[in-house]
């Protein structure tokens, strides 16, 4: 199973200045996917999730250009072949 | 010799240098820019001095990051130097407080952190372990937040003993005497404008001082009132007495005068601005008896304020006390505070302020 993951610049140097990422998750859902992600990256996975695994309130996730909050959330389901972004959301000051 | 301010800011940390004893200042770059540095401490207890540094990257977390080099580069723990255990269920929300131990504790830092929780490391600062004995407090579950978040935000670990006493808000003041496995509330005295009656607990201390003469004496700026315990707790007696007002976030003691320390009076409870809008500090010199307001060179029209470790006190002879306030601006005084002249302007909110010495 191939997924790509792909990040936004800030975040590209964690992740060895890879702005995409091929992953092969263990499981179909975006849970695996970011355990993947943490397994290879920790500190980028640190980012994208807290200790408690809930993807952090200002952090975008996109399975297939859809919000995952108004999909499963961790549980969405993440096909071979797709594409996950990962986006900082309007937020700051 | 050279003297090291660290100011910690809403959008980043900014490092500023004397070699003059404190005369003049020359502020470098700005470091970890764009990020939160509610926290910092310059740890000269090492053959390097160690910066320490509690951010928030502002979308993608919290974390504690690390320097040996002053700031050149900075490297972060790839797992999280503070990190909930699992069963916790508890995520870090933000570093209130990254507290250095005595010298025959070298590699001991103490870490106060949002939610309410102690951490202790025994590397330096490059990993932490929570403190159980007060997690698991039967008490914590009521500690309330407050408007800045529920978090330890002073660590005062006492050099002669097993002794830590922390201040949280809310929560108020806690003690352990065995070295941080036990915990009792020692607020007696402290008063809690917000609740019906005087708790034993669920204060909302703003920070703790401890006296350079008696550890046993310490002084509390209160969420109103400003107080002095002589038993390490025990009991707290108001020394409020003499102040514009009783409000305000920071408190400071001399560390080689005893009975000499420093608040930064706001008028409360909406407004927390300075009386007038003088920005000014108010000394005293027997142990909160009597009060003087002093700081020529802070400014008037200031409707500004000074969080709680935005204020610090160095151990240069005499004490250097510096102030850094919501507006950006950062102030040094090197006569106990007396006259004060301008170290830097125009930064983000100032939050935090930490200065050494360094050989």
């Amino acid at each position: 199973m191939s997924v790509q993951v792909v990040l936004p610049g800030v975040l590209a140097d964690l992740a060895g200045g890879a702005k995409h990422l091929d992953v092969d998750p263990a499981g179909g859902t975006l849970a695996d996917l970011l355990d993947a992600v943490d397994a290879r990256h920790p500190t980028l996975g640190r980012r994208i999730r807290d200790e408690t695994g809930r993807v952090r309130r200002f952090v975008n996730v996109y399975v297939d250009g859809e919000d995952v909050r108004w999909q499963g959330g961790l549980a969405t389901a993440v096909r071979d072949g797709a594409v996950v972004q990962v986006l900082p959301s309007v937020a700051g000051g | 010799m050279t003297d090291l301010l660290a100011i910690g800011t809403r959008k980043g940390l900014w490092l500023a240098r004397s070699e003059d004893d404190r005369r003049t200042w020359r502020v470098g770059e700005p470091h970890l820019l764009a990020q939160e540095v509610a926290a910092v401490s310059i740890d000269t207890r090492r053959d390097r001095p160690r910066v320490l540094a509690g951010i928030q990257y502002g979308h993608w977390g919290p974390s504690v990051v690390r320097s040996d080099d002053l700031g050149a580069t900075w490297e972060e723990t790839e797992s999280g130097a503070v990190r909930f255990p699992e069963d916790t269920g508890a995520a870090l929300a933000r570093v209130w407080q990254l507290r250095p131990d005595t010298a025959d504790r070298p590699d001991v830092v103490w870490a106060g952190c949002e939610p309410h929780s102690l951490w202790r490391s025994t590397d330096g600062g490059c990993s932490f372990s929570l403190v159980r004995g007060l997690w698991d407090h039967p008490h914590r579950p009521t500690w309330e937040p407050g408007a800045g978040g529920g978090a330890v935000h002073t660590v005062l670990p006492d050099p002669g003993s097993d002794r830590v006493t922390v201040a949280m808000s809310t929560g108020g003041v806690y003690v352990s005497e065995d070295g941080a496995s036990d915990w009792a509330p020692r607020n007696r005295g402290i008063s809690a404008v917000f609740l019906p009656e005087p708790p034993e607990y669920g204060q909302c201390v703003h920070k703790v001082a401890v006296d350079a003469g008696d550890p046993a004496r310490m002084y509390a700026q209160n969420h109103f009132g400003v107080f002095r315990t002589d038993d390490a707790g025990g009991s707290w007696t108001s020394i409020a007495e003499g102040l514009p007002a009783d409000f305000g976030f920071p408190i400071a003691a001399s560390p080689t005068t005893p009975g000499t320390a420093w608040v930064v009076p706001l008028v409360a409870d909406m407004e927390r601005v300075p009386p007038s809008g003088r920005l000014r500090v108010h000394r005293t010199r027997d142990a909160g008896a009597s009060w003087t307001e002093s700081g020529e060179g802070l400014p008037d029209g200031a409707w500004t304020a000074v969080l709680r470790d935005a204020f610090c006190v160095d151990e240069g002879d005499p004490t250097g006390v510096y102030v850094g306030t919501r507006d950006g601006c950062v102030y040094a005084s090197t006569d106990e505070g007396d006259t004060f002249a301008l170290v830097a302007d125009h930064l983000p909110d100032v939050l935090a302020l930490r200065a050494v010495r360094l050989p």
